[in-house]
């Protein structure tokens, strides 16, 4: 047992949180995209494309995660592809975040009325211009609250990555507990540490609502 | 009673929109029987008939808003066959008026007008925004344009919707029961700006039950009933005179006042 003060552990955890943060980010944008593209898959081809991303989500959300982080970490290199632990991570948890967000942006585009669809058609866009100014900007004040439950999820969830060898900030909270033997301070410590990456989310969530509320 | 706008010339016989036998099923129920009609350009038509006749499935064709499994519709001499492709470059020329206005709420009055002409027209802003100030002039509402939608009255946001259609300066304008949703002290004002513009010759097809409208304006007007077209007349004929017996059966209900 070795006895270790606050400010030795201290900043073991914070880089812990640091790659905590930048796989949250690697995942929150690459899903991002990802759902996006989904999205214009989904509206812009209503046969093919609705059914392919239909049976991509059920997939993705049907599945636990840990078992997708393994599938990626051992899968890819059966393709050739070298795979490191942030590799495997980035890419487990962007095809895990894009449908999870493609969903809830489906949902949100769902709640536009038809008549918007019916009035920008009627007027000559075409499809990628109805999202662009029509649609997608008032899904968007709708989708931030959902969007933003899912991103605190989202960093809360790559704590599984440490499975496939990625220290973020549980592992590293693991390991330091197992040196001091001080499981209640440690764990403390990183729950807090995982409340101050969540919050200012939340928080800027409420503003960014009521930016987009102004028309209102 | 107002005057009675002036009537087409009669050698402006150009066809601008054609329905042959039009037949339009949801499911298993058809909305649009064989439904047949022509109008000319400069003409100006009035389609009525009791709800559920299929007068806005019928115009909502015209631009593909619906899909018609059977027959032909030709928006000036071009057939909107099953896998028309562009129907974009169609919409650019046929405007739209709905029911519930369907204004974007997240854009100012100003920005709902030049929305089209920027993204599709590829105007750039200045001249769009000329071109907005001039139609919302036209519909008496410039003083508002910089202003939310929700910020307007239901006749204010359907005069701004129809300035918006206007805006992309089409050849034809569908009207989809302009003043069914409004107040009826703000129907008058939505009227007021039809009729000028009907007085301009604009080629429109208007599903109302404004029948005084129908009386003012229209050279034509056409009577559906379950999906069909039951009876066309000028409106001199069709109120005084109406041939058919649903024809006259809808009227007794509908001109009781």
């Amino acid at each position: 047992m070795i006895s270790l003060s606050l400010s030795d552990i201290l900043p073991f955890l914070l880089i812990g949180a640091r790659w905590t943060l930048l796989l949250s980010a690697i995942a929150f944008l690459g899903g991002g995209v990802g759902a996006l593209l989904l999205l214009l898959l989904r509206y812009g081809q209503p046969q093919l494309g609705a059914k392919f991303v239909h049976l991509y989500v059920e997939v993705l959300q049907g599945t636990p995660l840990l078992l997708q982080l393994f599938l990626v970490f051992f899968g890819l290199p059966l393709l050739g592809v070298e795979v490191s632990p942030l590799l495997a991570a980035g890419v487990a948890l962007t095809l895990y975040a894009s449908a999870f967000l493609a969903e809830i942006w489906r949902g949100c585009v769902d709640a536009i009325p038809h008549g918007q669809w019916d009035a920008s058609g009627a007027l000559g866009l075409n499809f990628l211009l109805q999202m662009r100014y029509v649609i997608l900007p008032q899904a968007l004040r709708i989708a931030v609250p959902p969007t933003v439950g899912f991103l605190t999820q989202l960093v809360k969830a790559t704590a599984l990555a440490s499975i496939v060898g990625f220290n973020e900030l549980t592992k590293t909270g693991q390991i330091v507990t197992n040196a001091t033997f001080q499981p209640f301070i440690i764990y403390g410590l990183v729950a807090l540490i995982y409340f101050a990456m969540c919050y200012p989310l939340t928080f800027c969530a409420r503003i960014l609502e009521r930016k987009l509320g102004q028309s209102r | 009673m107002q005057p009675q706008v002036s009537p087409i010339p009669s050698e402006s016989l150009q066809t601008m929109i054609e329905l042959r036998k039009v037949s339009k099923w949801y499911g298993e129920f058809q909305a649009l029987k064989e439904v047949s009609l022509t109008v000319h350009k400069g003409e100006r038509v009035v389609v009525c008939g009791p709800s559920g006749s299929g007068k806005s499935t019928a115009i909502r064709c015209i631009n593909r808003l619906e899909q018609h499994q059977e027959g032909q519709i030709l928006v000036e001499g071009i057939e909107l066959t099953p896998g028309f492709k562009n129907i974009e470059l169609i919409r650019r020329e046929v405007g739209m008026v709905f029911q519930q206005f369907n204004l974007f709420p997240h854009l100012t009055v100003l920005q709902n007008l030049t929305l089209a002409p920027r993204r599709v027209r590829k105007l750039p802003r200045k001249q769009a925004e000329e071109l907005a100030m001039q139609y919302l002039t036209r519909v008496h509402i410039a003083e508002q344009a910089h202003k939310y939608p929700s910020r307007l009255s239901g006749g204010q946001q359907q005069r701004v919707a129809i300035a918006r259609a206007l805006c992309m300066e089409p050849q034809v304008m569908l009207f989809d029961e302009p003043t069914s949703a409004l107040d009826p002290e703000m129907i008058k004002e939505v009227l007021d700006v039809m009729i000028e513009l009907a007085d301009d010759h604009m080629t429109m097809i208007c599903v109302t039950h404004e029948m005084g409208f129908a009386r003012t304006v229209a050279d034509t007007v056409v009577f559906m009933d379950h999906g069909q077209v039951v009876e066309v007349a000028p409106p001199k004929t069709f109120f005084s005179n109406p041939k058919n017996e649903r024809t006259k059966l809808f009227l007794s209900q509908v001109l009781v006042h």
